[in-house]
């Protein structure tokens, strides 16, 4: 695979590209890293969502911060630089519980919610969810190349793996 | 009553979010030394207010492997204290504890864990009574956990509970470090109706943060 440029991308935050170009965001803990690639056209984006729900909170002006309105400016993102809108597919990763606190009741359990709302807003928007990591207790650093459709995911004394 | 942004709220109040978080990390970095009996210094503290996709790139990168301890604050202020350590350093400090000086590598067994927890909470409670003694608030910690993992991991835990009220986290960090290889972070991260708290606790008037 030729080596191109790879963006990173932080907490809610989001990145359109093509090949051989790539993206990256590094540490996701609780938050969802969704990828979303047309396979014919080959281009691709991330987005590095926190929260699950824009209309749960009052303040949600910051797009890529919820995986609800954040998917949506994903797709219109990646429409707009030439892939396809029915031929889109997504991969998924993050969502962990960091802390053991986390795993009490489901107003704290935020991984487990983002992931949820991430896969049903997909749903929603009939993009299949062809792989997904999620869930567990530690962080994940994600490299997404949209050429291939690879999602890299690396964390902490554990061996890469491939989505 | 004032209405005050998260940027306004930093630029007036600097100073004063500064020397909270120097008498508390003071508090914290004596607490420390005097548990393992060594010499630390400390930085003069930080008052970051971050955008979320700046947070990871604080504190030495995102990718960084730190063991991060955390505890929930609740009472008259709500938020969170977390003691952040580069992964060598709690290594070295568990070593001391522990009596295990050739001990090696970032795999904590379950009782060095436990250490370093009990750590935490020593030194954040240190920090916090300060804080407590000085507004008159009252400040109480839960128990600490720990994870030792990414600092962008670690620290989207404190971001995504700030990040339901506000577009920026604001948060007070002070580094410590010492000539052997200890160093880490104390991070201070009140929620906002708490920044109003303790802002009229001080004597600085009645302001609503948003």
């Amino acid at each position: 695979m030729a080596e191109g440029k790879v963006t990173i991308i932080g907490m809610a935050d989001l990145a359109v590209c093509t090949p051989p170009d790539g993206i990256t965001t590094l540490g996701l803990g609780s938050c969802v890293g969704i990828a979303i690639r047309d396979p014919i056209s080959k281009v691709g984006g991330l987005i590095h969502i926190m929260l699950p729900d824009s209309t749960a909170v009052a303040n949600n002006k910051n797009i890529p911060k919820f995986a609800d309105t954040g998917i949506e400016e994903l797709v219109k993102q990646v429409v707009e630089k030439g892939a396809l809108r029915s031929r889109l597919v997504a991969k998924i990763a993050g969502g962990a519980q960091m802390f053991a606190f986390q795993s009490g009741n489901e107003a704290v359990r935020v991984g487990d919610r983002n992931v949820a709302a991430s896969l049903a807003k997909l749903k929603e928007m009939r993009i299949p969810v062809l792989a997904q990591d999620t869930g567990d207790s530690y962080g994940r650093t994600v490299i997404f190349y949209p050429e291939t459709g690879d999602y890299i995911i690396k964390a902490v004394g554990k061996p890469e793996k491939v989505i | 009553m004032a209405n005050l942004s998260l940027e306004q709220l930093t630029e007036q109040y600097a100073d004063l979010l500064k020397e909270l978080g120097n008498i508390g990390a003071g508090n914290a970095t004596s607490a420390l030394s005097q548990m393992l009996d060594l010499k630390l210094d400390m930085s003069v503290p930080e008052v970051r207010l971050l955008e979320f996709k700046n947070v990871g790139q604080a504190m030495g990168g995102a990718d960084q492997i730190m063991v991060g301890i955390y505890l929930m604050v609740e009472g008259d202020i709500d938020g969170s204290m977390m003691f952040l350590l580069s992964s060598p350093s709690a290594r070295h400090l568990v070593n001391i504890m522990m009596q295990t000086p050739d001990a090696t590598g970032e795999n904590f067994t379950e009782i060095e864990l436990s250490a370093l927890k009990e750590v935490g909470n020593i030194i954040t409670g240190a920090y916090l009574n300060s804080l407590s003694m000085m507004t008159n608030l009252a400040i109480v910690p839960s128990v600490p956990y720990v994870a030792v993992d990414m600092l962008g991991a670690i620290l989207s835990v404190p971001a995504i509970a700030f990040g339901t009220e506000a577009d920026q986290i604001l948060l007070i960090d002070t580094q410590f470090f010492s000539d052997v290889k200890l160093e880490g972070y104390f991070v201070m991260l009140p929620d906002m109706e708490s920044y109003s708290k303790i802002l009229s606790a001080l004597g600085m008037g009645d302001h609503t943060i948003s």
